[in-house]
């Protein structure tokens, strides 16, 4: 009894156990997820690529502390998630980009974005791709002059290239073609694995649907937002005549499907919900890459569909346990 | 043998291992036994001893006349010194009874034997489990006898005995059922009697091979009975989920098992009814096994009801550490004890003692919406959105979101990887809400 008394009891309500699963751990292995890109990146666009990758990874995590230090909040750049908004930012710009423009587009993700809405959690929007809108909106040329990589087989310009949908779009499949011999089975080879134009992490196809398998075995992501986007994109392609392998694997689809719109802040968190979306980025990526002003639609489909996220999950419900079966017991 | 489970849920580690294969021993039987007037839902009891009353063992000391509460007894025999508000394992100190034991272990007059019981009619039997005290000895604690009285609208079809114990932790239904197999059988089949079923299931988890072939032996010539294994998965021994793992059928929303023609009953309640009706015995004792990391022996004990907890701490040697959590019940839905006076209750199920790391509370960050709560609620609710309206003091909104349906079982706050309180949040909003009304 006396050994009872003495013993200091600890209170809380149930339960009284935890998984071991925390949100960093989620974000450094979506991270980890993107690091194969990462390294093709720094292959094929070299030191410059390399470069454009660290500045914007160290301007969000200095804008993160910053917007933390600025309302008084713990700085929790441990957490991960403002590396990965850096990361995938970065991926979401051409290599040979003026370096003041990742610094101004890690303020605009994270300061604007994420903190000006109360923080991880809070966020409407995406922050890296509205990072990456607001730059493609305030420095457009220097945002569409795409480095040719450094190792590509299949030009010889090595400055400047419009990326495949770009010419695909201005110019026609034919002309497209003609750069890769009039194949279409080196288009799609070159597409793959990254030996085209574009953006950081837009090259490989390839490496990216790597790292989004490995967060599917993972469970860090489900099939809902990735498969009906990917399936909503090339059946259209299909519909409206187009090139589905090409739509496939050209421009930011991969990684949009598989990293962006599975972003758990702004997407819906309801599994009917996540369907919708990811059929409703399908439609609007291909509404825009067949219709709009730019070549490529993938970023400006999620930023639409992160608004009605929240809307999916109340008008989504999950049906409760015994829901169906009493309705029918009122009739 | 059949297998079943149900959708969603969660896979916590059973941490069973402390008392698994440690057999039932008999607690000493304490100085001073106390008997809260109150360890049921339902009406309290009215106390109906005086203090310096002598008592028998099994002596009714408090009763009320609602039909939905059950009497309690004395556990001991001795003398009446208290009747005051006493610590209870449920939170609020509650009116008690306190016995001090004379150590005679008198029974109380005119229980007598029944060898013959299974040929009394369904009423006598009734009455018996009614005046035994008997509760869901689970934890839920809802009285038997009213839970064996549908409506007559209401066709039962089967019985199920609950041997899930899908707590983590607990190992006292597991080990009846290895040890008092024959009980648990013949406590089922006066269940079948009283209800006029000739079907009854033993659910148990897969992670109690012994006690599967235990029961599957004990049942070997009962045709009617049959044994199922159940996957281990959190909370498979809620009333709803064994439901729809044995029989396929979901428990309307904010009905009762008996609404699909189903009475569940625990393991531990099924040896109370056998005992009741074959020998008029009220319910005096449970099994509460005592585990964890935090404390020195864990052991299954055979243990009066209104022991204090503290001398089950020192029965099984006492805390290995200086601090940590108490909690009766499992990790899942137990109750954390602020106070080791507190007595052993008919729901008792067992007596965790967590370390001091265990029992530390993580803090908790903001709702990154992974949706993973939503993905294993037993309820199919969206505990994400119950938890950012509860955070925002949105009560009245929680209830769009069937708030009424969740019954605490705690799967969505085990898997936050943001650990947020959410079932806090959920008895929070669920109180604030009542006092409204
Ligand atoms: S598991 Fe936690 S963080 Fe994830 S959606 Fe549910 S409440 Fe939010
Ligand atoms: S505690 Fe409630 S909301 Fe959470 S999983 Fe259980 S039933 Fe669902």
């Amino acid at each position: 009894m006396s050994e009872a008394a003495q013993h200091q009891l600890i209170v809380s309500v149930s339960p009284h156990i935890k998984s071991e699963e925390t949100v960093s751990q989620i974000m450094w292995t979506v991270s980890a997820a993107l690091l194969p890109a990462f390294l093709a990146s720094a292959y094929f666009f070299g030191p410059r690529g390399l470069i454009v990758q660290l500045v914007t990874i160290a301007s969000c995590l200095a804008f993160e502390a910053f917007s933390q230090k600025v309302v008084n909040k713990p700085v929790t750049l441990s957490d991960g998630s403002a590396f990965l908004t850096g990361l995938l930012l970065a991926f979401n710009l051409p290599a040979n980009i003026p370096l003041y423009v990742p610094i101004v587009g890690s303020f605009v993700a994270i300061s604007i974005t994420k903190h000006l809405f109360g923080g991880l959690g809070y966020n409407i929007f995406n922050p890296a791709l509205v990072g990456r809108a607001f730059v493609l909106i305030s420095w457009p040329r220097q945002m569409t002059t795409w480095m040719a990589p450094v190792s590509s087989f299949t030009s010889v310009d090595v400055v400047s290239q419009a990326t495949p949908l770009n010419v695909a779009k201005l110019d026609g499949m034919a002309k497209l073609l003609e750069q890769f011999d009039g194949s279409k089975i080196q288009l799609y080879k070159s597409l793959l694995m990254g030996q085209i134009s574009g953006s950081l992490g837009e090259t490989s196809a390839l490496l990216i649907l790597i790292g989004g398998l490995f967060l599917l075995f993972k469970k860090y992501i489900t099939w809902h937002v990735p498969v009906p986007f990917i399936a909503t994109v090339v059946i259209v392609a299909l519909v409206t005549g187009n090139d589905p392998v090409f739509h496939l694997l050209a421009g930011g689809l991969m990684l949009g499907a598989f990293f962006m719109a599975t972003d758990y802040v702004t997407g819906p968190a309801t599994r009917r919900g996540q369907i919708v979306f990811g059929v409703m980025c399908g439609l609007l990526t291909m509404l825009i890459r067949l219709k709009g002003g730019y070549p490529e639609g993938v970023m400006f489909a999620i930023l639409i569909m992160n608004c009605f996220a929240p809307l999916l999950d109340r008008r989504l419900r999950t049906t409760t346990f015994g829901a169906v079966k009493k309705k029918e017991a009122s009739t | 043998m059949k297998t079943g489970t149900f959708e969603r849920g969660t896979h916590p580690p059973d941490s069973k291992e402390f008392t698994a294969a440690k057999p039932l021993v008999t607690a000493k039987v304490p100085k001073r036994v106390i008997i809260p007037l109150s360890q049921h839902i339902g009406a309290p009891c009215q106390s109906k001893v005086q203090v310096g009353d002598t008592v028998k063992k099994g002596q009714v000391v408090g009763q009320a006349d609602a039909f939905v509460s059950a009497p309690v007894h004395a556990t001991v025999s001795g003398k009446v010194v208290a009747i005051m508000p006493y610590p209870h394992t449920l939170g609020r100190d509650v009116p008690s009874v306190v016995i001090e034991n004379d150590e005679k272990e008198e029974w109380v007059d005119g229980l007598t034997e029944n060898p013959d019981y299974l040929s009394l009619d369904a009423e006598a039997m009734k009455a018996s489990v009614r005046q035994a005290g008997i509760v869901g000895m689970g934890g839920a604690t809802f009285p038997t006898h009213v839970k064996l009285s549908p409506p007559k609208e209401k066709k039962i079809e089967c019985v199920i005995l609950n041997g899930a114990e899908c707590e983590p932790y607990l190992t006292a239904d597991h080990r009846m059922m290895i040890e008092e197999a024959d009980e648990v059988v013949a406590g089922l089949k006066v269940l079948m009697k009283i209800v006029g079923v000739d079907r009854g299931y033993i659910g148990i988890e897969e992670n109690k091979p012994d006690s599967i072939k235990s029961m599957e032996e004990a049942c070997r010539n009962e045709p009617s009975i049959e044994v199922y294994s159940l996957h281990t998965k959190y909370p498979q021994g809620a009333e709803k989920m064994l439901i729809k793992a044995i029989v396929g059928r979901e428990v309307p929303a904010g009905g009762l098992p008996m609404d699909v023609g189903v009475v569940v009953q625990n393991i531990g309640t099924a040896v109370a009814i056998y005992e009741a009706v074959r020998y008029g015995r009220p319910l005096v004792e449970r099994v509460v096994s005592v585990t964890g990391r935090g404390i020195s022996e864990p052991k299954n004990l055979r243990v009066r009801i209104g022991t204090p907890l503290s001398s089950l701490i020192e029965e099984c040697g006492g805390f290995k550490y200086d601090s940590g959590k108490v909690i009766a019940g499992g990790p899942m839905m137990g109750m954390a004890q602020s106070n080791l006076d507190a007595a052993v209750i008919k729901g008792t199920s067992g007596v965790l003692v967590l370390s001091p790391e265990e029992s530390e509370t993580p803090p908790h960050g903001p709702c990154i919406r992974c949706g993973r709560c939503i993905d294993v609620c037993p309820m199919g609710l969206q505990p994400a959105m119950l938890s950012v309206l509860a955070e925002a003091g949105m009560y009245e909104d929680m209830k769009e979101y069937d708030l009424m349906n969740c019954f605490e079982c705690g799967t969505c706050a085990y898997v936050c990887p943001s650990k947020r309180p959410i079932v806090q949040w959920v008895k929070l909003a669920k109180m604030n809400l009542a006092q409204k009304k």
